[in-house]
């Protein structure tokens, strides 16, 4: 891997600013390894490299000038295919918005262009976010760096395998129930979900409004907090972001990890994972400890009730926010015989047509648990065990600042191997869903490997304690130095 | 607990604007019972008294009522699939 497309953002930037290399020489090094390899592993929908050749040429001739494009100046990133990046479509991984056109940014997108950062493309995901393996996209699947006979994890696949391959030194992902830290988890990067209302979601499509985060996959906790320092802030435009104080996230991670008490839930811990994910948990915990840090046993007593609560509350919001699609305003519109009859049946047709069987599937489920006479025992019923679920976190902080588990129970799987049993996939976010009910942001850390396949350590901490939780994140990568590692294609 | 049967699903999936094939329906009735069934674990939990969660934002927040336009009638219809004289089209609705 040649070393511009292995460099963290700061180092990269910096040796931008400095005149070291060009913005234009780095976006030419990501677009090659691109070229070269993306064929196999998959991981962009579109990209736009023209307009990035551009941008790159514009930042060069700035910084000639003695201007400062700012912090993340001529830094090549990626764009999971949920969230809009004007020039380029949105997809998100189905049929139904193969033609959309976004006529704005997002929020985010705008952030990271004023502060230097440079479009390549738009990311391969599950349709519409759902799915925890990338095999749901409309279009292709993606595939593991480190070995390509597997998954990279989803819904963000692609934003996953992007990094970890050195396509992109950033991207964002969207996670609405592990889908950032899941992916980041089993392609060996780190991924970030901020506490709900960190970052804002405007010009992400919804999937399940009050789960959905935007967050950043990067090489390091050092380049997420340099990309949430960007992303973060209140936002007009969407009214569940939030005006609560940015740290400083940088400063954070250069606090000791004494003094840091990691929680860990020992009886949830049963439910498990595989031997050798456990085994490289096991192993972070004790370097974790032997510098310093506290280790408290905590209780999740309704923990285990996390999966059944969230199918039953995403997927309600879900069918309610896939209703848009509907083939008026945009997408796809069924030109069947019978779509002609009336609106109705042009309805029907064009959402029978557009939507993938993992869509149908929730949303018909969003529906049923919806539906007048089946409410209370469903839905209302599983907000209260979200309550429930908030309660045992909020119970657990205060005698720690994070919480450890792995991130997933399993390394990357195979190809083809989960996609039987719906049931069987959903279970493998266990560790992930609680963080999205309570809101509370959630990291993924390499930790180790595990037959050759990496594993993630997740760590959660209290609403906006992103600090404390990349200062340990960092902490891993310190002790671990797996972080680094990269694949070889 | 409620009987998962195509006939449901269709009811449901009439709701929800799908439609789909017989074997679509069927395939789809048995992964509902199956979710559905992984769901029931939530029945026996003690509820009484705790509140529903929605979302985890605390409170709300108002911003004033300003009206911006932000998107103009030619981007609103860029991505239409059908459209005449300014407006979406869509197939005859009243006989």
């Amino acid at each position: 891997m040649s070393a511009l497309t292995s460099m963290g953002m700061s180092e990269l930037a910096a040796a931008i600013k400095s005149r070291k290399t060009s913005a234009v020489e780095v976006i030419d090094a990501h677009l090659a390894r691109i070229v070269q390899n993306d064929d196999v592993i998959g991981a962009f929908l579109s990209r736009g490299d023209e307009a990035a050749r551009a941008e790159a040429k514009t930042i060069d001739e700035r910084i000639a000038k003695g201007e400062d494009p700012g912090p993340l100046a001529g830094i090549p990133i990626g764009i999971k295919d949920a969230i809009h990046a004007k020039g380029l479509p949105t997809t998100c991984g189905s049929k139904i918005l193969k033609q959309f056109q976004p006529p704005y940014d997002a929020t985010v997108t705008t952030r990271l262009r004023d502060a230097g950062a440079i479009v390549l493309g738009k990311l391969n995901m599950d349709e519409f976010a759902m799915g925890s393996s990338n095999e749901n996209s409309a279009f292709k699947p993606v595939r593991n760096p480190w070995d390509t006979t597997r998954v990279p994890g989803g819904s963000s696949g692609g934003s996953a395998a992007a990094v970890s391959a050195g396509f992109a030194a950033l991207t964002l992902g969207s996670d609405t129930g592990g889908s950032i830290r899941q992916p980041a988890s089993f392609c060996g990067v780190v991924g970030l979900k901020p506490t709900y209302g960190r970052v804002s979601r405007y010009g992400l499509v919804a999937f399940a409004s009050s789960l959905d985060q935007i967050g950043p996959l990067t090489r390091s906790c050092e380049d997420a907090a340099l990309a949430l320092s960007v992303m973060a802030g209140l936002d007009t435009h969407d009214a569940t972001s939030s005006a609560h104080p940015i740290d400083d996230y940088g400063a954070a991670l250069k606090k000791p990890t004494k003094g840091l008490r990691i929680g860990l839930p020992r009886e949830f811990l049963k439910i498990g994972g595989d031997a050798g994910v456990m085994a490289e948990f096991e192993k972070t915990i004790a370097a974790l400890k032997g510098d310093g840090a506290e280790i408290v046993d905590i209780e999740l007593p309704n923990a285990p009730h996390a999966i059944a609560t969230y199918y039953l509350v995403a997927t309600a919001e879900a069918s309610s926010n896939l209703a848009r699609f509907d083939g008026v305003r945009y997408g796809l519109r069924s030109d069947s015989q019978a779509s002609r009859g009336g609106l109705k049946e042009m309805y029907g047709e064009t959402r029978d047509a557009g939507f993938g069987p993992e869509v149908k599937r929730r949303i018909l489920l969003g529906t049923f648990v919806l539906s007048s006479g089946y409410y209370d025992a469903y839905y209302v019923r599983a907000q209260k065990v979200r309550t429930l679920i908030r309660r045992d976190f909020e119970k657990a902080f205060a005698s720690c600042d994070v919480i450890a588990t792995p991130t997933s129970p399993s390394t990357a799987f195979k190809l083809g191997e989960k996609t039987a049993n719906p049931l069987e996939m959903y279970l493998a976010d266990v560790f992930t869903v609680p963080a999205n009910l309570v809101g509370i942001p959630g990291v993924s850390v390499p930790c180790g490997f595990s037959n050759g396949l990496p594993v993630g350590l997740q760590l959660v901490a209290p609403m906006f304690a992103e600090s404390t939780l990349l200062r340990a994140g960092h902490a891993v990568e310190r002790l671990m130095g797996v972080a680094a590692k990269q694949p070889a294609l | 607990m409620v009987e998962i049967d195509d006939t449901l699903v269709t009811r449901i999936a009439t709701l929800a604007r799908l439609s789909l094939s017989k074997d679509e329906t069927h395939a789809l009735a048995g992964d509902l019972r199956n979710v559905l069934k992984y769901a029931e674990s939530l029945e026996g939990i003690d509820l009484e008294g705790v509140p529903p969660m929605s979302h985890a934002t605390e409170g709300e927040r108002f911003r004033p009522d300003v009206a911006v336009h932000e998107l103009t009638r030619e981007n609103a219809l860029q991505n239409a699939p059908d459209q005449e004289g300014g407006l979406f089209r869509v197939p005859q609705v009243i006989g």
